[in-house]
């Protein structure tokens, strides 16, 4: 092919995965597919390598994705796949790292074979067992797990899978709603690749597969080499379940690749926040590339000069039948760990710790409750995000998931809880030359004086995010239900809890870190803080 | 004899056009950004002159304007407090709690129009049925009002949660402030935005009030000079809905100002599409830095309410401030000809967001710029006649936009010049065919054999090789294209639209309530347009934004024919909207609705203008060009546009030119010149 063709296909290639992760998002039922953007598309060469993604999504599904396909053709031959076959599994181990992420792999056919594959990935709310969250002992408890399986065979649904399937969720419905957009977002990318192919004359995408992932795995590992070799670590200690969890990286940058390990981490967990390698991976080498090669497309190619390995069974790769629903809330906090490595090559480019894991506690009535009072809602709440090198941290951000919040007006329309405040929280930034972002305090009481129900996944309420570079550490996170009289209950950070009627549950979300030392702080800035009421202690540390 | 006048400022140029019965004379000046007045007279005084018209004949005003959008950009409105729920002051702030661009950890979101301090909590609290939980604290609010103007605030914003439903605490804030603070500008969230959801409501309240004062004082000034000119008619506002407004309801809503320009120029291609008999039409608008894109159906441009201003990161979306306001809905991306070509570290061109603007401008200005753009490789292709560009009065250099390519694309790539030019021409119409088609899969349409309608100084150079992309056959280019908007004005209807949110879930609904509300509603928008003097028939849309329960978006079902509005029939409706937008529906799910909507409309003008550019220069243009197709070359006839005769047709390869514009005919295409003397450009079935 020619340069100019090459281009121009490969930008239309980036164009038609948008494209179908934007069908995803406008057909989507699981209003976190929807509203947050919990969600992945991309495409693939036959031989399973992926050729482009969509930037739309959550870094979760990045290359845990990536890597699903290989298995797809592993179980189901190219050979043995036809027009109008559709794949799906919600296999953590074989998709991204939960039940309720299922992903739906569809090969495209022009002159009789296979010239890609188009795969996306969603979140779907109930997948039955316990519900989401980490208190499940292994997977089985966690709902149904659909092995890697036809949902259509040459164009005809597989209705005994399809009935399992609805007949083992809460909101079947739903469920499979989600799983036909899946499929139709799939559809919508192999039109548009069909059509492309069409355009430019291409017979297969052989010649351009190979130009995309030579270009980016050259490019990636340029932008590597010039980064000092090296062996570097870091360690981070976080909540966890009933007990503190470590997390351990080495990270090796030699002849133009990087390798991150995590042995010496924590064992697997008896409760439901075990990570699947792919998971592990995804958000790992989603903290290397926000800080090399951010514009680097995401294909086989740019994520092969990463590689991430982690021992069997720990924490981070965790075997199956390990309870996994809840995995993000240490996978969210992989890419402070990757960048506690990288600060030590590039000081000048990495942000302290930020609150990392996303708070999105599920709130429903308490058993018993009267039919009309029955609810379930699964609000986000974020924290602060680390200062960075040239500027302070974003106040109540995700990071690094790619999620958006819910109103408050709509959680109030949708549940009985009322929110009487959801606020910035003041001090909750770590102090620095540049401050941590802030987290936010949430009191909700129910409006009818009944009690009600929250499954919490929160972290850092005893672990701070750690400031870098001479930066305090930012304000650590609070859960507590608040008396008549005004006494404090404090709750653990995970599991559930019925909260009693007439009291008000409380949530701080956790700060950033703080970065460089306080005393630096620009005075213009500090007085800026205190007009805000952002900072409002007087015991300057 | 209809005489009216149209204006509309936009960023660099105020475009001034007069219309005497079907002639539409038009005058463009610079924009005077000090004051906006100065340049509306220059513009208004010239063209009067020109055609000797006198202000008095002048029977109606019609005006655009960006200034409204400016003051917003530039962070230049007045100093303004926000009053909310006590407990909620950082709605603005944490907006979605979320990253516009998921790999840049330095991404900011843009700072709130309030700053903290002026974000005051008062003590009230009502829940989401409408029901006072807690009453307002009338001593603690006039206590912080007073604080407030201290401070020098000078317009407040009041945004409470569920105001929406029950909005007595906001009135009573207007009231009460109207008595003890009679000097202050006050915005109310019931009023400027009434929808559920507190961060977009907030927000549009928001910025209401911080245009309010700006907007308020140009809006009498120049009406005080309009009438000091000896004009006694009316004047209207164009607004982002592609309808006219009062000046009234504009001082009130001020936020509905923004984006006039390209809802004109909307408004001029349904226009162009209805006096074409094209039912489904994308219109294409570029200029020097962005394109903007919409999608008309049956004359009517594709509308919203949804709408980001400031988008200050790459145009992304989440970049910029939430405005809910009706809009007309297009796709805008930072192409034009302007535009800056660039290699990034895979030595992949990219062009745009970054535009070199009008200063410096393009290499081949010669105005000191260096870095290649969208006009530089243009005019390499021999797409742009060198001695006739802006009607002769810039001249391009060859050599500078040869330099610029060869140095930062061409040798990089180890690509010739011309192969580089050809490179950063297919990029910027391929990351515009990519755009529309996002777009349309968006709103559920195709846009595969509709028609393109192209205005703005650099659609149509592209305007075929887009449709190409599009597989669309047909492109149409109106004259006056260099004014489009101001045309548009001309075109729009008096046009206002209300809102209110009212939950229910649909099986449950009230129709009583719901008619009851309409009621209101249609009385409110009768008003303004009884202001306006629109008499004569007048249409009235009803829509109610719906969704299965549990979702997150609406949409909007149009129920205006639907008298009774029974559930079913309501429920049926919703069901065929969204299987248009997304192919199938869900049996048995619920359905809720969230908000309803009323828009009530004069009649548009139907009648087709003629165009002539009051400044145009003799033009004096060679017979042909060198027109390039990677390495190969070949010839391309010039013709003068004045110089076609209507009816008949011309073969391509051509290169059309005017004062304002080039157009491009590609090799195998046709171009006819219609009795409006639009140019319908045929293109063959292509192959690729």
């Amino acid at each position: 092919m020619q340069e100019l063709q090459i281009q121009l296909a490969w930008n239309r290639l980036l164009a038609i995965v948008e494209e179908q992760a934007q069908v995803l998002m406008r057909t989507a039922f699981s209003t976190v597919v929807r509203e947050a953007g919990d969600l992945s598309a991309g495409v693939f060469n036959p031989a399973g390598e992926m050729l482009a993604q969509a930037v739309t999504g959550t870094p979760g599904h990045v290359n845990s994705m990536a890597a699903a396909v290989a298995k797809f053709l592993k179980k189901y031959p190219l050979a043995n796949l036809q027009p109008g076959d559709v794949l799906l599994t919600n296999d953590p181990w074989d998709g991204t790292g939960h039940l309720n992420d299922f992903t739906v792999v569809t090969p495209v056919f022009s002159a009789g074979r296979c010239v890609a594959l188009f795969a996306s990935t969603s979140h779907i709310a109930d997948v039955g067992g316990r519900g989401f969250g980490p208190d499940a002992n292994d997977v089985f408890e966690e709902g149904l797990r659909i092995p890697i399986a036809y949902l259509f065979r040459a164009g005809t649904r597989n209705d005994v899978l399809m009935e399992i399937l609805l007949a083992n969720v809460r909101d079947p419905l739903v469920a499979q709603g989600d799983l036909y957009s899946l499929t139709a977002c799939n559809d919508a990318g192999a039109a548009a690749l069909l059509d492309m192919m069409q355009d430019l004359s291409l017979p297969d995408l052989d010649d351009l597969g190979a130009a995309i992932t030579a270009r980016s795995d050259e490019a990636m590992r340029e932008q590597i080499s010039q980064l000092p070799d090296g062996q570097y670590r870091y360690a981070m200690t976080v909540d966890g379940y009933d007990e503190p969890v470590e997390i351990k990286a080495l990270m090796q940058i030699h002849d133009r690749h990087i390798e991150l390990d995590f042995a010496g981490s924590s064992a697997a967990s008896p409760r439901g926040i075990n990570v699947p390698l792919a998971y592990t991976q995804a958000y790992a080498s989603f903290g290397v590339r926000c800080l090399v090669g951010n514009e680097i497309p995401n294909n086989a190619g740019s994520l092969a000069a990463v590689h991430v390995s982690a021992p069997l069974d720990c924490l981070l790769n965790a075997r199956s039948p390990r309870a996994v629903s809840a995995r993000h809330s240490i996978g969210q906090m992989l890419p402070d760990v990757v960048f506690g490595c990288l600060a030590q090559v590039l000081p000048d480019a990495v942000p302290a710790e930020g609150a990392s894991c996303i708070w999105n506690p599920v709130f429903m009535h308490a058993l018993g409750a009267a039919e009309d009072q029955q609810f379930v809602i699964n609000p986000i709440f974020n924290g602060g995000t680390g200062a960075r090198p040239q500027k302070d941290g974003l106040s109540t951000t995700a990071f690094p998931s790619g999620v958006r919040t819910t109103s408050t007006e709509v959680n109030e329309v949708t549940s009985p809880l009322l929110f009487w405040a959801k606020e910035y929280t003041p001090d909750s930034g770590g102090e620095g030359q540049f401050r941590g972002g802030l987290g936010q305090t949430v009191r909700v009481t129910h409006r009818n004086d009944q009690p009600f129900v929250i499954s919490k996944m929160f972290d850092r309420i005893v672990h701070p995010a750690r400031g870098r570079a001479g930066g305090l550490d930012g304000g650590v996170g609070l859960v507590c239900v608040e008396h008549a009289d005004g006494s404090l209950y404090p709750l653990e950070g995970k599991g559930r809890d019925q909260v009693q009627a007439q009291t008000t549950l409380v949530l701080k979300t956790p700060g950033g870190g703080g970065f460089g030392p306080a005393d630096k702080r620009d005075s213009q800035a500090e007085q800026a803080d205190r007009q805000a009421g952002l900072v409002n202690k007087t015991d300057r540390r | 004899m209809a005489t009216r006048l149209s204006v509309d400022i936009g960023g660099t140029f105020t475009d001034v056009v007069i219309q005497q019965d079907s002639e539409v004379t038009s005058v463009k000046v610079l924009t005077t950004h000090a004051d906006p007045v100065s340049g509306v007279l220059q513009g208004v005084d010239d063209v009067l002159s020109r055609t000797g018209v006198a202000p008095s004949d002048v029977q109606l005003v019609l005006h655009g304007t960006t200034l409204a959008t400016n003051a917003l950009i530039e962070r230049r409105g007045a100093k303004t407090a926000l009053l909310t729920t006590a407990g909620h002051r950082d709605v603005l702030a944490m907006a979605f709690e979320n990253r516009f661009e998921q790999y840049d950890v330095n991404i900011d979101r843009p700072a709130p129009l309030v700053p903290r301090h002026w974000r005051v909590g008062i003590t009230e609290r009502v829940a989401a049925d409408g029901k006072t939980l807690l009453p307002l604290d009338e001593s603690e609010l006039i206590s912080a009002v007073h604080t407030l103007v201290e401070q020098g605030v000078e317009s407040i914003a009041v945004g409470f949660l569920h105001s929406y439903r029950q909005p007595a605490h906001e009135l009573r804030v207007a009231q009460l402030v109207k008595q003890k603070f009679p000097q202050l500008w006050i915005s109310l969230s019931c009023e400027v935005c009434p929808e559920i959801r507190e961060y977009e409501r907030l927000s549009t309240t928001a910025a209401n009030a911080y245009v309010k004062p700006l907007m308020a004082g140009y809006l009498e000034r120049l009406q005080a000079a309009l009438v000091e000119r000896g004009f006694s008619c009316k004047v209207l506002l164009m607004t982002s809905g592609g309808g006219l407004t009062t000046l009234n309801a504009a001082t009130r809503f001020p936020i509905r100002l923004v984006e006039s320009g390209p809802a004109g120029g909307a408004m001029l291609a349904a226009s162009v599409a209805q006096a074409h008999d094209e039912n489904s039409v994308v219109s294409f608008d570029m200029g020097g830095t962005t394109a903007k894109l919409c999608l008309i159906e049956n004359g009517e441009p594709q509308h919203s309410r949804a709408f980001e201003v400031d988008r200050s990161y790459r145009f992304k979306k989440g970049s910029g401030l939430p405005v809910r306001i009706p809009v007309v809905e297009m796709v805008e991306i930072g192409a034009g000809g302007g535009s800056i070509a660039s290699l990034d570290a895979l030595q992949r061109i990219h062009v745009g967001p970054q535009s070199a603007g009008s200063e410096p401008g393009p290499s081949c200005y010669g105005r000191g710029g260096t870095l290649p753009t969208v006009t530089d490789a243009d005019l390499l292709l021999g797409r742009l006649l060198p001695e006739n560009f802006a009607g002769g009065r810039v001249s391009l250099s060859v050599e500078a936009a040869t330099e610029a390519l060869q140095h930062h694309i061409a040798q990089p790539l180890s690509l010739n010049v011309l192969s580089a030019a050809l490179g950063v021409s297919e990029i910027v119409d391929e990351n515009m065919a990519a755009a529309t088609r996002a777009h349309a899969a968006e709103w559920g349409k195709r846009v595969q054999g509709t028609c393109l309608i192209a205005f703005g100084g650099a659609a149509p150079l592209h305007a075929a090789r887009l449709a190409q992309k599009l597989k669309i056959s047909r492109v149409l280019i109106p004259p006056g294209a260099g004014v489009g908007s101001a045309i548009g004005f001309l075109l729009a209807p008096v046009r206002y639209e209300l809102v209110r949110s009212d939950y229910a879930r649909l099986a449950e609904l009230d129709q009583a309530v719901v008619m009851q509300l309409f009621q209101q509603m249609r009385a409110e928008a009768a008003e303004v347009l009884d202001d306006a003097g629109a008499t004569g028939t007048r249409e009235e849309r009803r829509e109610g934004y719906m969704r299965y329960v549990g979702q997150g978006y609406e949409i909007a079902v149009d129920v205006s024919d639907l008298h009774s509005l029974s559930v079913d029939e309501i429920r049926r409706r919703f069901e065929k909207t969204y299987e248009r937008l997304y192919g199938r529906t869900i049996p048995d799910l619920a359905i809720e609705v969230l908000s309803w909507t009323l828009s009530l409309s004069s009649e548009p003008m139907t009648q087709t203008l003629q165009a002539t550019d009051a400044q145009a220069m003799q033009q004096s243009v060679g017979d042909q060009v060198q027109w390039w197709s990677g390495d190969s070359a070949f010839a391309a006839k010039v013709l003068l546009r004045s110089e076609l005769q209507v009816g008949q047709s011309y073969a391509g390869p051509l290169v059309i030119a005017e004062s304002q514009t080039t157009t491009i005919v590609p090799v195998g295409a046709t171009v006819a010149v219609r009795a409006d003397d639009a140019l319908c450009i045929e293109l063959a079935e292509q192959e690729g």
